[in-house]
């Protein structure tokens, strides 16, 4: 029953992914057709409001720079002292209790902190469990589900030179903290 | 908050890397990451130009504020401090459907421009306001339709079926996207997360009793 279920939820999925790649790739085209004819319609001086939006980029990149020196700089260290390792170890007896593997933990900790370094996690497991195994698929689905909020956090709240955050932080990890559990649920439903 | 834990993060790696003997490793990642941090930010100008330019443009023929007021059925609670047709909603929007959509370097210079949008409404310039956290919060729930990197890394390690993982990943970003919003909305009622933070205190009182006085 259950197989059936997700035999015919598979056959949906391919043909649902395809439109949604193709979707993906011409969305942007054709964003840029609305927004050039629309303002077009509109009589704005075409050429002057776009130089005069694109005059912001250069200020945003170097407002954003301290910021993301700040976080990178500590996220950085606290990777390569091997903390990391060791809050896994520390954490594995009590993650193991809801089903978690501990192969999987040292990339539940590094989500938040980096993304690079959660793809990395994510690709030594898929080459030593192999593509389509359970491990790599959970590594996949919590890695999709969950977002670097220290790095979002840093270049949206350093644009504007916002330093005192409040709640954004938590509710973040929070949201990370969700992303992944769910994914262990769900893979755990679907894939094992 | 943020001090708090960039302070941890820091004297942790300091120590822990000390008892592991990892020191210098500790002491070149700073090296490493303050280099990386500035290539980031630089290569991100150029396709951030492009996009604030072409938002400029969204923006100034009405497209922006279009898709605020389609919005506004959902987004006035979300942002119940926003006005409902204000640009920072359009702009939240733009940026939530360009990640969803897993276009990556155009939802940056969007979220970047709601939060300018967002910041132009903020009383106080240096503190995140309610709407701010839940853009945010939001952001973070990484909502995405296809998880593109991540099936190209299946896809290598000779997955055969590596599109498997788009239901569940799909699925899970859903259930963060509704904690996340939970979340925030039941923090920012909270005392020791109010905007309004005790070194305006004085000058609020101050400026009250100014006024009881005339």
């Amino acid at each position: 029953m259950l197989h059936l279920i997700t035999q015919t939820f598979d056959i949906f999925k391919h043909s649902f992914a395809g439109t949604l790649n193709l979707f993906s790739l011409w969305i942007l085209p054709v964003f840029i057709v609305c927004i050039l004819f629309t303002a077009l319609y509109k009589k704005i001086p075409l050429y002057d409001t776009f130089i005069d939006g694109a005059k912001e980029g250069f200020s945003v990149g170097v407002k954003i720079i301290p910021y993301l020196v700040g976080i990178l700089v500590a996220i950085g260290m606290f990777r390569a002292s091997g903390a990391i390792e060791l809050l896994a170890h520390a954490l594995s007896p009590v993650l193991k209790l809801i089903g978690m593997p501990a192969d999987i933990l040292p990339l539940a900790i590094i989500r938040p902190l980096s993304g690079s370094g959660a793809l990395g996690i994510t690709t030594e497991l898929a080459k030593q469990y192999g593509g389509d195994s359970y491990m790599a698929r959970l590594a996949a689905v919590m890695t999709g589900s969950s977002e670097t909020t220290f790095y979002v956090i840093a270049i949206y709240f350093g644009s504007v030179g916002i330093s005192r955050i409040r709640h954004a932080l938590i509710a973040g990890l929070v949201a990370d903290i969700a992303g992944m559990l769910a994914a262990l649920f769900i893979c755990g439903l679907v894939f094992k | 908050m943020l001090g708090y834990i960039w302070f941890f993060l820091i004297i942790t790696a300091l120590i822990i890397g000390g008892v592991n003997g990892k020191i210098d490793a500790v002491v070149q990642s700073i090296v490493n990451s303050a280099q990386l941090a500035v290539e980031i930010s630089i290569s991100l100008i150029g396709v951030m130009a492009f996009w604030l330019g072409m938002m400029k443009l969204a923006e100034n023929s009405g497209i922006i504020t279009e898709i605020s007021k389609l919005l506004k059925p959902i987004t006035k609670r979300l942002f119940a401090d926003v006005p409902p047709d204000h640009p920072a909603i359009g702009h939240i929007a733009m940026n939530f459907s360009a990640n969803a959509l897993g276009v990556t370097n155009a939802a940056t210079p969007m979220g970047i421009k709601a939060m300018d949008e967002l910041q132009k409404l903020n009383p106080d310039k240096k503190v995140a306001t309610n709407a701010m956290c839940t853009f945010l919060a939001i952001n973070t729930a990484g909502v995405q339709f296809i998880p593109a990197s991540i099936i190209a890394i299946l896809a290598a390690a000779g997955a055969k079926n590596p599109t498997v993982i788009i239901g569940p990943t799909f699925l899970s970003t859903l259930i963060a996207l509704i904690s996340a919003v939970t979340v925030v909305k039941i923090l920012e009622k909270l005392p020791f997360f109010r905007q309004t933070a005790s070194c305006h205190c004085e000058e609020t009182q101050s400026v009250n009793e100014a006024i009881q006085k005339e």
